[in-house]
């Protein structure tokens, strides 16, 4: 089989290339003094404002009318399996992911609502790992509002704390998606252009305690 | 779609480049504002030159044991479901995608921003069995729908102003609106054009940012949101990566985060970037190939000198920061490998036979700033005079170490220099235009074809000294 063939030889290249190579000694990682978590939140809430997504910060009685208020105009909910039902207000058309949406299904809803596995302060990053309360990968990708609800507790300082508190996930085989903000576009003259593709709107509720 | 081959050698392409003024202006900006962004982002972080090291430090011990990666990340891809193929070269690999799409009877495929699906001229291999590779990202489309090749490993179509975008997609996308030439009406109009096409293709060709060897995780990293559509909706989906792209373990996944973003788009973070590993049931494509690549990889990695290139993350900052692409843009490379990085990765990748990118390594200042921009260190300038000199090996006697050995003879002493400059300054009359000397004649032509040269001064500052002394004026009071 050809394939086998190309591996082979491959594998041969590369061993005959890098043959009697020492292996580099890897420094350690640098790491940023360590920061109050006043701080880290404050540097959270400053970088999804840099987005220009939504943000607001709230006790945990005052989730379900941040959430409303996020959603706006938008009344076709979707909401994955082990949300946190005491979020979600009422009078909303609400759709469940169990049975699986269909794809047209899903461009039918106006919004979802989900939690995440871990948020990153210094870059403004939602890390989702796909668990509860996030539903699959769809899910957050073609409705054109996302309104996240992050527990302040998940927001880390560093890029590597993320990593760190997601490798569960990743060696569990469960895909992951980094959001920083809503979809963007800057190739016509450099011009940014908000909401391409994905979301359009990205709005974040920190819940205290 | 251009692949590696450049179709001229690079003085010759960037005569023609230089001369549009379009191309220029829009180069100048794009390249000035991403490099004054860039600098604020990675101002911002305290530990930036540590990061390089060690970005510079987790590739090297990727490539050092190159094999073991990729048999894990084989191994691992495998356990999650997925299927692995090797690819000598080229057409291995487009022959690899085309028999899976024929398995899938798909006559229309969409794909993900991919340099490397570019470098095998995956498109118009495609097209030749019959199926269309539709591009989603908004800079590739725009590339596509006008027939063009890419001009930036970035932001492909920075060459194209919004009145030909205008123009092209009130042709092309058959939208019964008339577009204005507002970026965000025709980036409006591409997203009607894509979001049927997302919502029910069958089949998608990505690249890989990254892929990480212990968890068999694939990694696209994105703004728009079409990767994430393409690597998410359709049944199918096939990757193509380098092998060089592969890493060791989860964590080392992290500084690379840190340093791609900042040094590409000048942003903290890009929007999106998706991770996952062999399929998922229940979430999306349940059928995954990933196409393991080499096309000349292990050749540079042979390479005592060379084989840093392959520490690339393809981020663009070296091309920002040259002055020699921004001045005669992506084409003038004729490779989809651009600017500093591609004038040592492509005549590497094609071997220093080949006449035309053997070029390439000629197109630089040499100045250096692309390796104080580069976030895993490439030592860019280093790999350039190394490669002049296979070159030059390649050559023999050349017009240039003629000319140089004519400079040494006429520097040597300062007569016979004073004599030149004299009879230079008489016999240049026919050669200036505009007040530029744009082509010398015979032997130092090589030195005009990618450079003006500003005609000899009526008086040289020897004669001129000696005009003062003799007027007297020279005594110190």
């Amino acid at each position: 089989m050809s394939n086998a063939e190309a591996r082979l030889e491959i594998l041969t290249r590369i061993n005959r290339a890098v043959r009697d190579r020492d292996v580099p000694e890897r420094p350690a990682y640098p790491r940023a003094e360590g920061q109050s978590r006043a701080d880290v939140l404050h540097t959270f809430e400053d970088r999804i404002l840099d987005y220009r997504a939504g943000f607001v910060r709230v006790s945990p009685d005052g989730v379900r009318e941040a959430v409303r208020a996020a959603l706006g105009d938008a009344r076709r909910v979707v909401v994955p399996d082990g949300l946190d039902p005491a979020w979600l207000p009422d009078g909303l058309d609400v759709r469940r992911d169990t049975p699986p949406l269909t794809h047209a299904q899903l461009d039918g809803v106006d919004s979802v609502v989900t939690s995440c596995a871990v948020a990153v302060a210094r870059t403004g990053t939602i890390i989702l790992d796909h668990g509860p309360g996030q539903g699959r990968r769809a899910l957050t990708l073609v409705p054109d509002l996302h309104v996240c609800v992050i527990h302040a507790h998940q927001i880390v300082p560093d890029v590597l704390d993320g990593v760190h508190a997601v490798a569960g996930a990743v060696r569990a085989g469960r895909p992951l998606t980094w959001l920083s903000g809503g979809s963007a576009t800057s190739d016509i003259e450099l011009v940014r252009v908000e909401g391409v593709h994905g979301p359009r709107t990205l709005r974040v509720i920190v819940v205290d305690g | 779609m251009s692949g590696l081959h450049p179709a001229r050698p690079f003085p010759e392409a960037a005569k023609s480049e230089v001369n549009n003024p379009q191309l220029r202006a829009n180069l100048r900006k794009v390249t000035n504002t991403i490099r004054e962004k860039r600098l604020r982002a990675v101002g911002e972080l305290p530990h930036w030159e540590e990061l390089r090291v060690l970005g510079a430090a987790t590739k090297d011990a990727s490539l050092a044991h190159l094999s073991d990666r990729l048999l894990e990340l084989e191994a691992s891809v495998k356990a999650r479901g997925g299927h692995v193929h090797w690819a000598r070269d080229a057409a291995e690999a487009r022959e690899l995608v085309a028999q899976i799409a024929q398995g899938h009877g798909v006559t229309e495929l969409i794909k993900v921003k991919s340099i490397t699906s570019d470098e095998i001229e995956l498109n118009r291999a495609l097209d030749a069995h019959g199926i269309h590779a539709i591009e989603t990202d908004l800079a590739e489309l725009i590339v596509q729908l006008s027939h063009d090749t890419p001009s930036h490993i970035l932001v492909p179509a920075i060459h194209r102003n919004r009145a030909e975008i205008q123009a092209l997609f009130n042709r092309e996308l058959g939208d019964p609106e008339h577009l204005s030439d507002d970026p965000a009406v025709l980036a409006g109009a591409a997203r009607r054009y894509l979001r049927q096409k997302f919502l029910t293709t069958k089949m998608a060709v990505s690249g890989a940012n990254f892929a990480i060897a212990d968890t068999g995780t694939v990694c696209v990293v994105e703004s728009e949101g079409n990767g994430r559509m393409c690597v998410t909706l359709p049944e199918v989906l096939v990757s193509i990566m380098g092998i060089e792209k592969v890493l060791g373990t989860w964590e080392d996944i992290s500084v690379f985060m840190e340093l791609l973003p900042r040094s590409s788009t000048a942003e903290r973070m890009n929007p999106y970037t998706s991770f996952w590993s062999g399929v998922t049931p229940g979430d999306g494509p349940q059928e995954f190939h990933l196409i393991l690549l080499d096309n000349g990889r292990t050749d540079v990695l042979a390479d005592e000198v060379g084989r840093q290139t392959l520490r690339c993350i393809r981020c663009s900052a070296c091309l920002n920061v040259c002055p020699v692409y921004e001045r005669a843009g992506g084409h003038a490379y004729g490779s989809v490998y651009p600017g500093p990085i591609g004038a040592i990765l492509t005549p590497q990748l094609l071997h220093m036979d080949d006449k035309n990118a053997n070029t390439l390594p000629g197109a630089s200042s040499l100045c250096g700033a692309c390796f104080d921009a580069c976030p895993v260190r490439i030592n860019i300038p280093q790999v350039l005079i190394y490669l002049r000199g296979e070159a030059n090996g390649h050559k023999g006697t050349t017009l240039e170490s003629v000319a140089m050995g004519a400079a040494r003879y006429a520097m040597s002493e300062g007569w016979r220099f004073e004599g030149a400059v004299k009879l230079a300054r008489a016999g240049q009359g026919p050669l200036v235009h505009g007040g530029q000397i744009t082509a010398l004649p015979g032997l130092l032509g090589g030195w005009t074809q990618s450079r003006d040269l500003a005609p000899f001064p009526p008086q040289s500052f020897r004669e001129w000294w000696r005009e003062r002394e003799a007027e007297g004026a020279g005594g110190e009071p």
